[in-house]
């Protein structure tokens, strides 16, 4: 819909004025160059019990990058961000504890017959 | 220009008023009130649907967590895991990373007019979803003629389920954005539809984070 | 006291008309017959449609269900075979779920939440109209099943790999499987719409707390099919797969778990069943004021308690799998959530209660049905608590008990809910009410048949009757009241059929004119759909009403005086808005309906032959891109009609302009793109 306000007089569909310039947008996508190389050494280097968690957290911020800039959430309405942070942690919540319950809630007798433990 | 009459908006809601710029809507031509918040019903879509598909690819990447290393009496063959070529895959991960980037130029560009060069980025987009796709078409006949098929066993069936799903997505990314393409080149979308490209974007995007979890969890943690 | 009428509110837009559109068809103009309601984009055509087509299977549901008490009438029943009878009760049940009650709660949803809010139609009305018609297809499609070989027999649960193709060969299970996913396509369709209509097209002043409640109901079951239907999905998808494709999901040689099954569909399934009842909940939150004369108690406590409990219903649903060995520490962790999720029930009914308490109170049919839903759904939910109690559920599971909890709160909650619907909005949607006599014949006899139905199937659990058994013997102590829930079941039918007979005279008495016109505002009404007349003008709306209040049509009519004293100030029917403008509404579309079409063929084509399936894929890319290119309006009607449109300026050659952008095109600087 379209509705002139005062502060669109100008009427342009400009984003510049909130969110990054080209080079802006150059930079972090080569900020994820650099963390997808360090998730990939960990290929090719022992990372020890640092494993994991680094890949995770490494995961959790690429994530967490491209959604707030790429996909303008940092910039845009907090509706939006309601509408998938919803499905977002309900998602992680929810198959955590089915995983939880499955792996790790199981019934010890059922283990030799089949179970997840 | 046509006078437009104002109605309050709605002030239970944060708006932020530079997000009032956006484009035709289906009900351009009908007669309604501003929309309550002053955001676009089609941003709010994409945006409703992404939420769902969340739950989508975490059912998918949890039932392939659970199922991985599950053998039976009648299993056979390696699992999928045990196949991996990580840096090939890692460089299809960099491939689909990058076209975010070039996905980003795009809306960036038509938001400034730039008409053919959006038209570039969103090619070069499409482009290296399509290298993202070949590189997975490459990865799983590797696996199919090392004998890891798609009913092999309950790893196998369970990885290529989850792998599938998410090149279907970019597929389907890939037919949006060349249509995109398209629609620009015969003048059917402008500057002022600007919006249409950055949700295509968004859906992009979303695929592309689909990708960073599940080459985290899937091919990158033991 | 005047009542100011404001001004109309038609606003000029710019058109963003593409350019000469690329669809190879003009949309659809037509005002009459089949085919506009075929081609309607209209809410409310489409939500009628929804009712109609959900009655139909509620017709062929409540057969099932007949089959199902006549073979259990007498121990060693005969009427149907073992085999026969899975497919029965799976279908009854499937039906009753997918094709009866979801349904009728999106009818109430499509017609009713639009006028509440104050808006002239959904966000996406041709989105709208594909759902309804992917439903409808969808029913057909999951019915086919009984001509092509047999219905579906695994239950409405579909345990794997009970359902997989070595237990159950023949096609119904992939029927069951395609059925629900076009199904939940149309229902998550529907669900992203009305999200978005809700936050996006209230009336001016409408803040979310100032919504009615029934509307507030429909936002959160919408974010429970948003969310739940994903999941369903992928256990669809991983069933299809193992049956059509040979994978190893279910496949216990392989390495399966069966619990992965259960786990993903009653991740589904439990937020399923609060999809199932909050629109009934909310259907008498609106009923029960009406006819109580007083403001439903606790506004802000019953919206808070339906976001709880829709909140709250993802972590309870293991509780549906307590004797599946999950192991101690699960049941005991789902057990406690699933007594907490009673609290916000509790609540509401309670609320329910003290909005009656002290009210003034005309027993309409509406009226009796909503406080038979309060009653009954508490008894359902006392046994629901019970339940809940694992080591309890140990014994009550898998008999009769959990089917007299679960038709406690499914018929006596949402369904009677439902009735209550109808009758109430029966004259905003039709013109005319139902026949009270009538409508009180069918609310007691139903209330009676369906105690007697239900009732005694709790003694009959806790005696140790089984769920899902096609015989019981004649030494198992159950014949007296299994003769007495077959006898409520014919009891129900009757009821039933006097429904029928209500709706039949009462339309050919309002065509014949022996039935007065109901006015905008029959029933003294609190909420913005009674300012409107009855039955509804197709564009809703004369001008769209500043909300100031909640219930601000019942303000508009009752004002305190000095001395605090409510006083009515002006008649419903007089303030009322007179339906007799002509805005611009978005024209019908043939695309809908169309790609609809396409998702039935693909599933065929799974089933037997890919071919199908490849025709069904382009029906169905050809259909998405008739429906992006296609223009907004028919270009021959609409604009350009003088007489409509006094404040329209210019001609509409400026419509449709160069979208294309280029440095010399000024008239895209001036483009409102606020």
């Amino acid at each position: 819909m379209n509705v002139i306000t005062d502060s669109h007089v100008e009427g342009t569909v400009e984003h510049e004025d909130h969110g990054l310039s080209d080079l802006g947008y150059i930079k972090i996508a080569l900020l994820l160059a650099v963390l997808t190389a360090i998730e990939v050494l960990t290929y090719f280097v022992d990372f020890g019990v640092l494993e994991v968690p680094s890949l995770l957290i490494l995961m959790v911020v690429k994530f967490q990058i491209v959604i707030s800039y790429f996909m303008h959430l940092k910039f845009d309405s907090k509706i939006f961000s309601y509408l998938f942070i919803t499905g977002l942690v309900l998602a992680v919540v929810v198959f955590a504890a089915m995983a939880t319950s499955l792996v790790f809630w199981t019934d010890p007798a059922g283990c030799d017959a089949g179970r997840f433990c | 220009m046509k006078a437009r009459r104002r109605l309050p908006l709605d002030n239970a809601t944060e708006v932020n008023t530079s997000q009032l710029a956006y484009g035709p809507t289906e009900w351009d031509d009908y007669d309604v009130p501003p929309l309550t918040t002053g955001l676009s019903n089609e941003k709010m879509t994409m945006w409703a649907f992404l939420g769902s598909d969340c739950l989508l690819f975490a059912a998918l990447i949890s039932t392939y967590l659970l199922l991985r290393n599950r053998v039976g009496p009648d299993t056979d063959g390696s699992t999928a895991a045990e196949l991996f070529d990580i840096p090939f895959t890692s460089v299809s991960s960099f491939v689909l990373l990058m076209s975010s980037l070039t996905m980003v130029l795009a809306v960036t560009s038509i938001g400034r007019g730039e008409i053919e060069r959006c038209k570039m980025w969103l090619l070069t987009t499409a482009t290296l979803g399509a290298v993202f796709i070949a590189g997975q078409v490459y990865e799983f006949t590797g696996f199919y003629r090392e004998g890891l098929g798609f009913t092999t066993n309950i790893s196998s069936s369970a990885f290529f389920t989850l792998t599938g799903f998410h090149g279907v997505h970019v597929s389907l990314g890939i037919i949006m954005l060349v249509t995109l393409w398209s629609l620009i080149s015969r003048g059917n979308i402008g500057a002022e539809r600007a919006e249409t490209v950055e949700i295509i974007g968004l859906y992009w995007h979303f695929v592309d984070i689909v990708w960073i979890v599940i080459f985290a969890v899937v091919y990158l943690i033991p | 006291m005047a009542i100011t009428e404001e001004p109309p509110l038609i606003l000029e837009l710019e058109s963003g008309e593409t350019k000469p559109s690329t669809g190879a068809f003009a949309r659809p103009t037509y005002a009459k017959g089949w085919r506009a309601w075929v081609f309607t984009v209209d809410h409310k055509k489409i939500g009628i449609m929804y009712g109609a087509v959900a009655m139909f299977w509620f017709l062929w549901g409540g057969i099932e269900a007949l089959l199902i008490r006549t073979q259990l009438l007498t121990p060693n029943g005969t009427v149907l075979t073992a085999e026969q009878y899975n497919q029965i009760f799976t279908m009854h049940g499937t039906t009753m779920v997918f094709l009866v009650i979801m349904p009728l709660a999106a009818a109430f949803a499509n017609y009713i939440v639009p006028l509440q809010i104050g808006a002239r139609d959904v966000a996406f009305p041709r989105m709208n109209a594909l759902g309804l018609w992917i439903f409808v297809f969808g029913g057909i499609f999951l019915n086919l099943s009984w001509f092509l070989g047999g219905g579906p027999d695994g239950g409405w649960f579909a345990y794997a790999p009970n359902t997989s193709v070595t237990f159950s060969p023949g096609a119904g299970m992939d029927f069951y499987a395609m059925g629900l996913q076009i199904a939940g396509i149309a229902s998550l369709v529907g669900a992203i719409n009305l999200i978005v209509t809700i936050i996006n097209m209230r009336a001016p002043g409408m803040t979310l707390l100032r919504m009615p409640v029934f509307t507030w109901m429909i936002l959160v079951v919408q974010f429970l099919l948003l969310f739940a239907l994903p999941v369903i999905t992928v256990a669809l998808v991983l069933l299809s797969l193992d049956r059509t494709f040979d994978a190893n999901f279910f496949n216990v040689g392989m390495g399966a778990d069966p619990l992965l099954w259960q786990h993903l569909f009653w991740i589904f399934g439990h937020p399923e069943v609060y999809i199932l009842i909050l629109p009934s909940f909310g259907i008498v939150s609106e009923t029960l004021p009406v006819f109580s004369r007083k403001p439903l108690f606790g506004y802000s406590v019953i919206v808070i308690s339906g976001a709880a409990i829709g909140f709250m219903g993802w972590g309870v649903w293991a509780h549906h799998m307590f004797v599946s060995g999950l192991g101690p520490v699960s049941v005991a962790a789902f057990s406690a959530t699933t007594m907490f999720i009673a609290v916000p029930t509790g609540v509401k009914i309670l609320n329910w209660i003290a909005t009656m308490w002290g009210g003034k109170i005309t027993f309409t049919v509406p009226m009796m049905f909503s406080i038979s839903l309060v009653s009954m759904f508490t008894i359902g939910g006392l046994s629901g608590v019970m339940h809940s109690v694992a080591p309890a559920d140990t014994q009550q599971t898998d008999t009769y008990f959990i089917v007299a909890h679960f038709h406690y709160v499914l018929f006596g909650g949402a369904l009677m809910g439902l009735f209550a619907g109808m009758y109430y909005w029966w004259p905003k949607a039709f013109g005319y009410k139902l026949n009270e006599t009538l409508g009180k014949w069918h609310f007691w006899i139903v209330l009676v048949g369906f105690n007697l139905t239900f009732g005694p199937m709790h003694i009959l659990g806790l005696q140790g009757m089984a769920r899902r058994h096609s015989r019981y013997g004649p030494e198992d102590g159950f014949d007296f009241w299994n003769l007495m829930v077959s006898i409520g079941a014919f009891v129900i039918l009757i009821g039933m059929i006097i429904f029928a007979i209500n709706i039949v005279k009462t339309w050919l008495g309002y065509k014949a004119g022996t039935i007065e016109q109901s006015p905008a505002d029959p029933w003294d009404g609190r909420t913005l759909e009674w300012s409107i007349p009855s039955p509804t003008p197709e564009h809703n709306f004369d001008y769209v009403p500043v909300v100031t209040d909640l219930d601000d049509f019942w303000h508009k009519k009752y004002q305190k005086d000095e001395n605090g004293k409510l006083r009515k100030v002006a008649d419903g029917n007089a303030i009322a808005q007179l339906g007799d403008q002509h805005p611009h509404l978005p024209s019908p579309s043939y695309w809908p309906i169309v790609l609809a079409s396409g998702l039935p063929l693909i599933a065929l084509g799974l089933i037997y032959t890919l071919w199908l399936t490849g025709i069904g894929l382009l029906v169905l890319v050809a259909a998405i891109y008739g429906w992006s290119l296609e223009p907004h309006t028919d270009p021959d009607v609409g604009h350009g009609h003088g007489d409509d449109h006094d404040d329209h300026d210019e001609p509409d050659g400026d419509h449709s302009e160069n979208l294309i952008d280029s440095p010399k095109d000024e008239s895209t600087e001036e483009a409102p793109v606020g």
